[in-house]
């Protein structure tokens, strides 16, 4: 059994968790970092990444909008590469009620989100897929956010900061004296315990929270909440289109990276299911209905795959539900609350407000801890995003190699494109075609960037997420592993099956048109001309 | 965001079958139909930024189209990221020149004798070379004395009495630089009981659309689009061309790269050939006399494209005494004005290289093909003279 002392151990590698570390590790305090999965494996990798200006909440729930265009303002500065300032529409069309757009524009001023009336020609002009339907429209300032870059620009800064990260292994027991916790108890990969003690512990484990609580002894009630969302081949809006009526299904397309997503659902779930929720059949019906009705071009495009997330929300009055409950950030000193000393819960929030999160729990560490050190996360940009430098000037820096190419893993990994591109050939050929991998990221992403398997290189890099999901990239990616990391070639072998697997998982919701031959193409290469159905264990076999 | 004409890159399976097809990937450091098609167009939508200058490399010969299972448009993918995206650095008079097929047509028609004794000058060839980027190893087209329209006019005043006619949209070279052509294009029609027709054409925007001047390309479009369906609403008569690129383009580019409606002509052009062979089929057959020669046949891309590359071969196949050898289906290099760049020059021989070594080994009296530009790069790079299969047709013509 290994054993380990820090000042601090975070529980939750999301945004959240993430946040927290590279806060503490700023402000010099000693901390490590607990994650089950991979980082961003929960929540933060399930949603649809739209950096609130605010004004989805400005009607029902001021507070929340405030915090966001704070938030919004901040994020823009500080995550440049993770974030695309692509501005936002709210569209009222001709059978919603326009009452909700005059609300929208007078709530938004009170909140202080910039937003403006623009006239149904302009908002075509500015985005030409738009509903014809269109009868009044605001422009305002959302943008799009990547939650995986967001994650593991924070982690890579926390961990170049000292700070400690194991992924792949779970809390299963807070270690107590009396009516304190001082530790936890946790189990990797390969089974073996670990013991870590820490003056204060934090639960960031999103909705998995309650479960820390509990194995803490503690009752804290969560409210899951799931929300599905469809992912479409290519943008069909460069500008997030919400629509202007009370929060309902399928009322916001998303552009992210190259991609266009439809979000979202909501449906409330029991919290046993929350490791196994699926997208449903009917979901994908509303999903698809509604984005048509702000797009009319959807149905005619491929849809790529769909996934859900469930919202971290906790039950705090318990009279609202869904969307109407308060986004609003809970943190709880278990010691004031249940007279437990060293352990603090942090949830609710949004991925857009983790630094605002991250502040909060950091200040009240520092309280507990007695130290008096000040947040400056809101000033210092994550690694990446150090300088405003434009695309053209890096595309320019790199000429020979392909401009496309360059772009993208410039908009990947910002400043840090210098640690990666190199104009060796082998360096900048592509791995993964559809979304611009080349060998170098992967070189990078598998040796910095706490890396375990091919799914882990996705949330890194993209590699896989374009329209051929896999198909080509799967094995290239399987045999540089087998390269680098020194994974034996029956290990590159399993790596390559389950990401296939977690890939399938995510298209079989939407079987259909162009999708269903890709994956037909897929199967045949990975199962007839590469024959891996017969490798590995049988009980994968069924799916 | 762009409103997008083509969307057919999200059909794409990434199953690369267009790569192996591509002519210049084989031989440059061109990324493929694939990558610079379907694959980037997602990141061209996303940020025009993202535009690789490597598309220019494409020669639009759409060999990858045909590979294609899922019908992917791909070469015009590229044409129209070409000419959206890449921003033409400046005023360039070659292009320009050889964009205006007609314009040039025009002027040298009227001084064709002094036009072709320079262009067959060494030195001048240098100075194109120098001033404009000619490749000096090139043999421009000759020049003919006058138009074919004017030629025809006087010469052919008889052709209402047959009971069946066409019009024949002719096409810059044959007017300007091969009335053999239209000749023996009369000659066979006529002895079909075809009657022959001209109206009033413009280039049919080829060069142009590959030089990136589209509007003009649309402008000329149009011009044909309305003339030539002026004619057929009024008369019914099919349209026939000798060349497959101006076919190609008036049946297909018109509306996929070009965004016009041509619906009303679309169905009404035919390649000649496949227009001959239906002739043929419904029996209607002229007298043939051997034409004892060994030939070699080499099928054009667009042609290949068009899929009318067998009704070529069945006609030959038909004429007594020929000797025909085909040769594998490849791309000659030169793409109508790809070939006559310098910065193309020698990608344009690579690509041919094999293509030229098979006419060689074949051993042929003559080559046949069905295209104006295949023609020229291949009687530049072998000894053997190239005829249409008109031309042939029209020596089996039995008086
Ligand atoms: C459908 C949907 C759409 C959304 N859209 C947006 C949006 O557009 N914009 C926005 O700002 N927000 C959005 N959100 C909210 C946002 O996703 C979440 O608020 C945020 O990601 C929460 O991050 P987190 O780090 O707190 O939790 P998580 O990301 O869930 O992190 C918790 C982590 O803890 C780990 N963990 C759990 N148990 C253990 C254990 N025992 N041991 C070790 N580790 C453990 C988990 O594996 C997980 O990685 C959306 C949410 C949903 C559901
Ligand atoms: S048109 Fe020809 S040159 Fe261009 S990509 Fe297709 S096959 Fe290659
Ligand atoms: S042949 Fe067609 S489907 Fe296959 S990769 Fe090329 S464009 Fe895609």
């Amino acid at each position: 059994m290994q054993r380990y002392e820090t000042e601090v151990i975070v529980i939750g590698g999301g945004a959240t968790g993430t946040g927290i570390l590279r806060d503490l590790s700023i402000r010099g305090i000693d901390a490590t970092l607990i994650e089950k999965n991979d980082i961003a494996s929960g929540t933060t990798g399930r949603n649809h990444g739209l950096l609130h200006s605010g004004a989805r909440y400005a009607v029902y729930d001021l507070e929340s909008a405030q915090e966001c265009i704070k938030e919004n303002k901040i994020l823009k500065k500080i995550a440049r590469h993770c974030i695309e300032d692509t501005g936002g529409l709210f569209v009222t069309l001709y059978h919603d009620n326009p009452k909700y757009h005059d609300l929208l524009l007078e709530r938004c001023k009170l909140a202080g989100i910039k937003a403006s009336e623009i006239s149904p020609m302009q908002a075509m002009a500015i985005e030409p897929n738009l509903s014809s339907h269109t009868l009044k429209a605001v422009k305002v300032p959302d943008a799009v956010i990547d939650p995986f870059r967001l994650t593991s620009s924070n982690m890579i800064d926390a961990v170049e900061r000292g700070a400690k990260i194991f992924t792949y292994t779970a809390v299963n027991k807070i270690i107590t004296s009396g009516n304190d916790s001082v530790g936890i108890e946790c189990i990797n990969k390969k089974n073996e315990k670990i013991e870590i003690y820490a003056n204060i512990i934090i639960n960031a484990a999103g909705i998995w929270g309650q479960h820390i609580c509990e194995i803490a002894g503690i009752e804290l009630k969560m409210m899951p909440s799931k929300g599905s969302m469809l992912i479409i081949d290519y943008r069909t809006n460069n500008i997030v289109i919400n629509r202007c009526r009370p929060p309902a299904d399928g009322d916001i397309v998303v552009p992210g990276d190259t991609v266009s997503i439809i979000g979202t659902t909501s449906k409330e779930i029991d919290y046993d299911k929350i490791d196994n929720c699926n997208v449903d059949d009917d979901e994908i019906d509303t999903l698809l209905k509604n984005g048509e009705d702000l797009l009319p071009n959807i149905r005619r495009t491929r849809g790529l795959r769909a996934y859900c997330g469930i919202r971290p929300l906790m039950a705090v009055s318990g009279k609202v539900k869904g969307r109407k409950i308060s986004r609003g950030i809970v943190l709880i000193d278990h010691k004031e609350r249940d007279g437990m000393e060293g352990l603090i819960t942090i949830a609710g929030g949004k991925l857009m407000t983790y630094r605002l999160m991250a502040e909060k729990t950091c200040d009240l560490i520092c309280k507990k801890l007695n130290r008096k050190l000040k947040c400056t996360t809101h000033k210092l940009p994550l690694p990446g995003s150090e300088k405003k430098i434009p695309a053209k000037q890096t595309i320019k820096h790199f000429s020979g190699i392909p401009a496309s190419t360059v772009g993208s893993t410039f908009y990947r990994h910002g400043q840090r494109v210098h640690n990666i591109l190199t104009k060796d050939k082998k360096n900048y050929r592509l791995i993964c075609e559809c979304e611009l991998v080349t060998e170098g990221e992967i070189e990078y992403a598998i040796k910095n960037l706490n890396v375990k398997n091919i799914t882990d290189l996705r949330r890194r890099t993209r590699i896989g997420m374009g329209p051929c999901q896999g198909e080509l990239c799967a094995y290239r990616a399987a045999g540089l592993f087998n390269e680098y990391n020194s994974t034996s070639p029956e290990e590159s072998l399993k790596l390559l099956k389950d990401f296939l697997e977690e890939r399938w998982n995510g298209i079989k919701p939407v079987f259909w048109g162009d999708g269903l031959r890709e994956i037909e193409l897929s199967y045949w290469i990975y199962q007839g001309l590469f024959g891996l159905g017969d490798f590995g264990d049988s009980d994968t076999e069924e799916n | 965001m762009i409103k997008l004409q083509n969307i057919s890159f999200d059909h794409c399976i990434k199953c690369t079958i267009c790569n192996v097809y591509c002519p210049v990937a084989r031989v440059s450091l061109f990324p493929g139909p694939k990558q610079s098609g379907p694959d980037t167009e997602r990141f061209r939508i996303k940020s025009p930024e993202l535009v690789d200058s490597t598309l220019k490399l494409c020669s639009n010969c759409k060999r990858c189209e045909i590979a294609c299972p899922s019908n992917v448009k791909i070469a015009d993918i590229i044409q129209e990221a070409k000419w959206k995206y890449l921003k033409r650095r400046w005023f360039r008079p070659r292009d320009l020149i050889l964009s205006r097929t007609d314009l040039m047509g025009k002027f040298a028609t009227l001084f064709n004798s002094i036009v072709n004794f320079f262009t067959r000058r060494s030195i001048v060839k240098f100075f194109l070379y120098l001033f404009i980027g000619i490749p000096y190893q090139k043999t421009l087209p000759e020049y003919e004395n006058g138009t074919f329209e004017k030629h025809f006019y006087k010469n052919y005043p008889d052709q209402n009495k047959f009971p069946d006619h066409v019009v024949f949209f002719h096409g810059c070279f044959v007017n300007y630089n091969n009335h053999k052509l239209g000749r023996d294009l009369v000659k066979v029609l006529n002895s079909l009981n075809v009657g022959v027709n001209l109206v009033k054409e413009k280039c049919c925007g080829v060069p142009l659309i590959a030089n990136g001047y589209i509007n003009k390309a649309k402008k000329n479009a149009q011009y044909n689009i309305n003339s030539l369906s002026e004619i057929h609403e009024k008369s019914n008569f099919k349209i026939v061309s000798t060349s497959s690129s101006c076919t190609y383009a008036l049946k297909n580019e018109y509306s996929n790269l070009l965004n016009l409606d041509n619906s009303a002509i679309s169905n009404e052009i035919e390649y000649i050939t496949k227009f001959i062979y239906d002739r043929f089929e419904s029996g209607n057959i002229f007298k043939m006399k051997p034409v004892p020669l060994r030939a070699a046949y080499h099928s054009p891309c667009h042609l290949e494209r068009l899929g009318g590359v067998i009704y070529t071969i069945d006609l030959l196949k038909r004429i007594p005494g020929l000797d025909l050898v085909i040769l594998h289906s490849e791309c000659c290099g030169i793409a109508g004005t790809y070939g006559f760049k310098k910065e193309y020059y020698k990608l344009s021989q690579d690509i041919g290289k094999d293509l030229f070594r098979s006419i060689e080994t074949a051993n042929p009296e003559i080559v046949i093909t069905d295209c104006e530009t295949c023609a020229l790069q291949i009687e530049m790079n072998t000894q053997f003279k190239v005829l249409h299969p008109v031309n042939i047709l029209a020596m089996a013509v039995k008086e």
